[in-house]
This record gives structure tokens, C-alpha cells and sequence, in this order.
């Protein structure tokens, strides 16, 4: 069990969401950052996908109740164990009644932590994800506040083994996945099926922008501003399905991309969609930071899944050898 | 629109092919031709039913007079699936509004149907006649999206279509019966929502823990019954 002492909003059990129902209109949810919250499950020996807790309001503090590992991935931050240091992209192994204490990322947005053996909710519909609209799903439905007290699963690792290590975050260890010096994140998309009936002007300044992600930003969705895009002829579409990524443009002109909250339906024109190699990089966006968009096509946003699964891949193949020494 | 026009093109008519679009590498849009009807719907509903059962598919999403595939992977061949999701249009067969019949008992007016007498206003209409005319509706479910277990019922009277409000009511209980424009629906969730309530029904529409969480299915046929009038 691990009990929550401090936690001030928001802040929710995900795992790599809730997949199969959107028919009937459930959105997916799921970790902002799946490659972190993978990343901090191989270290652990979790399967990917175990349900952790994702932070993206700060300070957050826990107790274990029980010794157990745990690992600390996602936004670059800085936490204490039991009063020590420790560095992020890490795991460990804690004490009973030890607190863990986790500051303001210095960059990023969300902080995933995971422990040996995942939380131990129910399953909603194939996902222990928390769906906060629906009020299912994670515990209760809900963010964790003060005083929750969390089941934990059974680690699939013997005690005994090491857990004092950590990896390379994702934006170091694969080319190109960094930030800029100038601070703007490079975002690669694809172009949607309403591309075409913006102007070439419109076009262009789409791809020239640095977008602002304003601070009515959320894990339903990032609206950006900085300028205005605008149909000639403005177009009623009826609803349809989409999918996290997707790059709207309502009716005002500015975009917004559609995140592991939004609804299962939209129905503004679509200018691109994020690709998935890139999704949980965007998934680290902090309000207030700036985005830019490149234009890739089918194969490149295919290939660019490569270095992705080859870091989760490798990361887990190093930790389960170190484990072992 | 009128839902007895002819199911197949004249012999001799080039039918249009639906639009297909990607959303990234893992979900391709199918949007049916032409304006809508109930005709399209069902086709619609038959091109779901067959490519939610291809490998690689992890769900087809029906929306209004459209589909969205999810694959697991990124399809090896885009316009090769392009093409044969093209020709599965033009040779299957529709699919009719079969579903089950819902019938959904209402509380009209009062306190949850709160709008009601905005609706009256608009359509100059007594309540009772939109009442009336809003419980003899022969209602079918062409989508569940949204939110959980929300039915995108088509078959409103004009007569008493009602635009959104522009200001939403920041909390409405979960089964206020609402019109929207030329829709109507049963709220799911309790949430801010701009459409207008003009009545009440005690039916949980959507319970994660049930077989069948979402009641409303596409191509249901739905039914509101006055339970009571409050005015």
C-alpha cells in the first residue's frame, strides 16, 4: 500500500489507456507520457502498461506503508526519499514509512511514478486508467487527494534483487527528440483530411508559427495561440471519431490538439494530427511553452517509431540484466 | 430527407465514393457521400460490422454518416486498404435501423426540464405540444460518441428543433432529455452542456460495470414515453 500525503489537483492513476470503447463513446485516457510511464515500468520489471500515478501538480508527497520498488521517470524534477536526493529516470527500492517527496519539474510537465508489481485497482473496461468525466476508472473514479491509500500489486521481482539504478531519459537517448536552444518543441505531424481547404497562406503560417500552449491547456486537450487560422469558406462537418493528436481548428481559428482526455468526437476541420512518435513528447508540454510544427509524411511518421521501441526495448533488456548482478 | 429513396444507385449512375483520410498512422476516416440520411447511416453501420472484424482493426468508431478505423498498427499498405475499403462500399449491402427498441419513460418540464418553456417560446408552441410531438418521435440511434453512452438520435420534428444555448447550464443531471439544433438526446454524464433540457428519465445510460455499458447502441430505435407532465 502507499498513502497519499499531499496532492493538490489533478493528479490521477493512468496506465496506457482504455482501448476498444470508443464506439460508445469512451475516450481513452491513459498516461500523457507513455513512453515514461513504460520506461519506469521496465525498470521495475512491470509489464509496460501497469497503472502508476500520473503528477502533473506539485509538491507531491507519498508514504510507503510496505517496503517495495518504485521508480521516478517523465518531466526532469527533484525528489527526496526519506530526506536523500534522488534523481529522476530512476528506480529504488523504499522502506516502510519512508516519504517520497516530488518538486516542480525544471522542464516538462507530468512526472510518472511507478512501483514493482503497479497499483492495484480495478480493471474498468480493460484499463485501470482514471476517466475523471465519467468518474471510473483509476480510484474511484477520481483525483487523488490527501489520505488515499493506494493497493499495490505483487512485484514480479524477488526482493532481493538490486534496484538502485536509472536510464537515459528518451530525449537524450534518441537523436533529434531533445529541445532546441531556442526552447520551441519540434513537433512532426501529418497533414489531415481538411488540410486542402486552407489557403496556401494559411498553410504556411500553420507551419511558421511558434505556437503558444496557453494555460487553458489539460489532458483533454492543448489550445495554442499566437495566431488565427481561417477557412475561406467555413465548413459544417458532422461528427466524427478522432483520435489523441488530432490538430483542430474551430471556427475562432485557433488550433488545438486533442489530448488522452478529449471526447471520442469532434467535429471541426482537421489541419493535422501529431504523430505517435512524437505524441508523448507533446505530452510533456508544459502551459506557457511554445510548439512548432514539420510536415512528414505516412512513411517517415512509420519509421519514426523505430528509435522509440528500440529505447523502450533496449532499456528494458539493460535493467533486467542489471537486476541481476 | 426522406428515407424512401432508392438503397442502391440507378443502373448507369457513377455513385460516389466515400472520402478517406488519415488521423496519423492509426486511425483512417471513412465519411459516407452526399447529405444526410438514414440510408448512408446504414451503410455506414454495414462497413463497420465488416472492417472492425479485419485483423489489425482495433475498432471501428461510427459517427454521423461516418467511420473511423483504429488499427493496432500502422497499416503496411494505405491505398491498398484505401481501395478495398472503397469497393466494400459500393457492393455491401446497408444496414437497416434493427437494433432493439428503447422505450425511455420522461418527466417533462419542471425542475430538470428546465428549458422547456424556452423551447415553447421558440418553436411557438404550447409546452404540451412540444411535449406531444417530442414523445410520438420515432428516434434512431445513428452513434454513440461524445461521452459514455451518448446516442446521436436522428428523427426530430422540425417543428420543434431548437438551437444550443450559447451560455451552457454548468451542471446538468445525468438523463435530462435535451434537445440540441435539430437533435435530441439523453445526457449521460452530469456536466456543463448546451443543449436544452426539456425533461427528465431515471435511465442509467451508461454503466461501465454492465455486459453492455452504453444502453443506446448504433441502430437502436428509441422511444420516449410520458411518464408525467410537470408544468
Amino acid at each position: 500500500m502507499i498513502e497519499i500525503l499531499a496532492s493538490p489537483a489533478f493528479n490521477t492513476i493512468q496506465d496506457l489507456g482504455r482501448h476498444g470503447a470508443r464506439g460508445i463513446g469512451v475516450s481513452t485516457s491513459g498516461a500523457m507520457d507513455p513512453v515514461a510511464l513504460a520506461a519506469g515500468n521496465a525498470l521495475l520489471g512491470n509489464e509496460d502498461g501497469a497503472a502508476g500515478i500520473e503528477i502533473q501538480t506539485f509538491p507531491f508527497r507519498l508514504r510507503f506503508q510496505e517496503d517495495m520498488t518504485f521508480a521516478l521517470t517523465g518531466a526532469d524534477h527533484v525528489s527526496t526519499l526519506a530526506g536523500s536526493s534522488m534523481r529522476p529516470w530512476w528506480c529504488k527500492r523504499a522502506r516502510a514509512g519512508d516519504i517520497l517527496a516530488i518538486g516542480t519539474p525544471r522542464r516538462g510537465a507530468r512526472v510518472y511514478a511507478t512501483f514493482g508489481g503497479g497499483l492495484d485497482v480495478p480493471w474498468v473496461l480493460g484499463s485501470r486508467s482514471t476517466h475523471l468525466r465519467a468518474g471510473f476508472g483509476g480510484l474511484e473514479g477520481r483525483s487523488l487527494q490527501t489520505g488515499d491509500v493506494i493497493p499495490v500489486g505483487k512485484p514480479p521481482q524477488e526482493a532481493a534483487r538490486r534496484f538502485d539504478f536509472g536510464a537515459a531519459p528518451p530525449d537524450v537517448a534518441i537523436p533529434g527528440a531533445g529541445p532546441r536552444d531556442d526552447g520551441v518543441l519540434r513537433i512532426r505531424v501529418m497533414r489531415a483530411g481538411e488540410y486542402d481547404l486552407f489557403s496556401e497562406a494559411m498553410q504556411a503560417r500553420f507551419w511558421s508559427t511558434a505556437w503558444k500552449v496557453s494555460a487553458r491547456s489539460d489532458r483533454g486537450g492543448y489550445r495554442l495561440t499566437g495566431d488565427k487560422l481561417t477557412l475561406d469558406a467555413p465548413i459544417e462537418m458532422r461528427s466524427h471519431g478522432v483520435v489523441a493528436g488530432v490538430v483542430q481548428v474551430p471556427p475562432a481559428g485557433e488550433p488545438i490538439i486533442q489530448m488522452s482526455d478529449a471526447n471520442t468526437a469532434g467535429g471541426y476541420p482537421k489541419m493535422a494530427a501529431v504523430i505517435q512518435a512524437d505524441l508523448w513528447r507533446l505530452g510533456q508540454a508544459a502551459p506557457g511553452s511554445f510548439v512548432a510544427f514539420r510536415d512528414v509524411s505516412y512513411q517517415e511518421a512509420v519509421a519514426a517509431m523505430a528509435p522509440v521501441n528500440d529505447y523502450l526495448a533496449s532499456l528494458r533488456a539493460v535493467a533486467d540484466l542489471y537486476r541481476q548482478l | 430527407m426522406s428515407i424512401n429513396q432508392p438503397s442502391a444507385p440507378l443502373v448507369g449512375a457513377i455513385e460516389k465514393s466515400p472520402k478517406i483520410s488519415l488521423i496519423g498512422t492509426l486511425a483512417m476516416l471513412v465519411e459516407a457521400p452526399g447529405e444526410f440520411d438514414l440510408i448512408q447511416q446504414g451503410r455506414i453501420w454495414a462497413l463497420a460490422d465488416a472492417a472492425s472484424s479485419w485483423p489489425n482493426v482495433q475498432e471501428a468508431v461510427i459517427g454521423v454518416t461516418n467511420v473511423m478505423l483504429v488499427f493496432e498498427q500502422p497499416p503496411a499498405d494505405i491505398d491498398m486498404l484505401a481501395a478495398s475499403i472503397v469497393e466494400l462500399w459500393h457492393r455491401l449491402p446497408g444496414r437497416k435501423a434493427d437494433g432493439k427498441v428503447i422505450e425511455i419513460p420522461v418527466v417533462y418540464g419542471g425542475e430538470l426540464g428546465f428549458d422547456l418553456p424556452a423551447v415553447a417560446k421558440h418553436t411557438g408552441l404550447p409546452a404540451r405540444e412540444v411535449i406531444r410531438i417530442h414523445s410520438e418521435g420515432d428516434y434512431t440511434v445513428c452513434a454513440v460518441a461524445s461521452s459514455p453512452g451518448f446516442g446521436y438520435l436522428h428523427g426530430l420534428d422540425p417543428r420543434i428543433h431548437m438551437p444550443r444555448k450559447s451560455v451552457p447550464s454548468l451542471n446538468m443531471r445525468a438523463g435530462s432529455v435535451t434537445i440540441g439544433g435539430m437533435q435530441t438526446g439523453v445526457a449521460a454524464l452530469s456536466s456543463p452542456n448546451g443543449w436544452n433540457a426539456i425533461g427528465w428519465a431515471s435511465v442509467a445510460m451508461f454503466d461501465p460495470q454492465r455486459e453492455q455499458p452504453s444502453l443506446m447502441l448504433p441502430g437502436d430505435r428509441v422511444r420516449f414515453r410520458i411518464d408525467r407532465i410537470e408544468l
